[in-house]
């Protein structure tokens, strides 16, 4: 299980992100954040598909992305 | 959904200061801080950083990354950075400049600081444009590029070339490491943080003057959205200004 944290007050909008997730998860949300930028999100429905590769983290250029990983426990897969 | 057993994997490193930027959407500027800023947490080296930051968009980076830093003028970072690890030679110094502060009116110092062979590293953050004056055309601005002092794109017979600086500092010979990477994909920004660990690596073992050409977006001044920008970093950019090491003599056994 992995999942991304999008820090909304540094998101500048740009989308970069949204280019190299490999499962095509991230998108532009309808919120404004009070720098009138309109931030990245990973609806909740999908959330679950991210596999914590830190692509999007990697190519953000305000560090607005985290990335948390969940070690797989033995016998899950 | 989160677990109780979760890593954080990806976090802002340490160096880098928790607060917003200056800069636009997109920007590069943000990722080769970050990347420097992963490299002295990394390499243990914030502590005894001194940083020698220009002029240009990145003129605030003193309040981004959190190590001392001495501002210099326009184009002379290379040659305050002399002084200060002459006198401080048992600290890091790196200098961080835009192509119009070292490739147009700093041309002078970067070529002569790295000809001595200084003992510092230097980042070289290229995005074919004087950005923070809006958009004036640079030395490594590209044929046919449409600047607001080239509008109608820059001309070859009237404006000379595109300066491709990573080759020419790499023929000089107090240069140790010289190398380009590129900031508008992951892979190439991986590649990036590998040739700025090179660079970083030839101060501290005092083999030389290391220098790292980061190909950057400004889509402000390109006129184009970030996305646009980096397509023009691996359609344009790349195939004139092409990535790789173009020095490095830990590979060669050391300058003679
Ligand atoms: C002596 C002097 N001349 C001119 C300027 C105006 N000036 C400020 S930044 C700049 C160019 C910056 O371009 P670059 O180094 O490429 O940095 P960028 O903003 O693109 O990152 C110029 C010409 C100045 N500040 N000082
Ligand atoms: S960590 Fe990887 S999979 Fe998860 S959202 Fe970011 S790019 Fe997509
Ligand atoms: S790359 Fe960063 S700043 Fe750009 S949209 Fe994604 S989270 Fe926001
Ligand atoms: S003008 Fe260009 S270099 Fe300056 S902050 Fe904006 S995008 Fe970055
Ligand atoms: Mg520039």
């Amino acid at each position: 299980m992995s999942r991304i944290e999008v820090q909304e007050d540094r998101c500048k909008g740009c989308l970069l992100c949204t280019t190299v997730c490999p499962v095509n998860i991230i998108v532009q949300s309808e919120r404004f954040n009070v720098s009138g930028y309109k931030v990245a999100e990973v609806p909740e429905a999908d959330m679950d598909k991210c596999i914590g590769c830190a692509s999007c983290a990697m190519i953000c250029p305000d560090v607005a992305i985290k990335v948390y990983k969940t070690p797989k426990k033995k016998g899950d897969n | 959904m989160s677990e109780m057993n979760e890593k954080l994997v990806f976090d802002k490193p340490e160096s880098v200061i928790d607060r917003a930027t200056h800069y636009c959407p997109g920007c590069h500027h943000g990722i080769a801080h970050r990347l420097v800023g992963e490299l002295l947490d990394e390499m243990n080296l914030a502590e005894k950083t001194l940083m020698t930051t220009s002029i240009g968009c990145s003129v605030f980076l003193y309040n981004y990354l959190n190590v001392d830093a001495v501002e210099a003028p326009h184009g002379r970072a290379p040659a305050v950075a002399t002084g200060v690890k002459r006198a401080r030679p048992d600290h890091f110094v790196f200098t961080y400049q835009g192509d119009g502060d070292l490739a147009s009116i700093g041309m002078a110092e970067i070529m002569h600081a790295a000809n001595r062979g200084e003992k510092m590293s230097v980042v070289f953050v290229n995005n074919t444009v004087y950005g923070m004056t809006g958009g004036q055309m640079a030395p490594t601005t590209l044929i046919g590029q449409k600047t607001t002092t080239s509008p109608a794109g820059r001309c070859q017979a009237t404006q000379g070339s595109p300066i491709r600086m990573s080759e020419i500092i790499a023929s000089l010979g107090g240069v140790a490491y010289a190398a380009r990477g590129s900031l508008d994909c992951v892979k190439n920004i991986r590649a990036a943080k590998k040739h700025l660990r090179k660079a970083f690596e030839c101060q501290i073992n005092g083999t030389g003057f290391g220098f790292v050409e980061l190909l950057s977006g400004c889509p402000t001044n390109w006129k184009m959205t970030p996305i646009q920008a980096n397509e023009r970093i691996q359609t344009e950019m790349i195939p004139y200004f092409p990535l790789g090491v173009f020095k490095d003599i830990s590979e060669e056994g050391g300058i003679c």
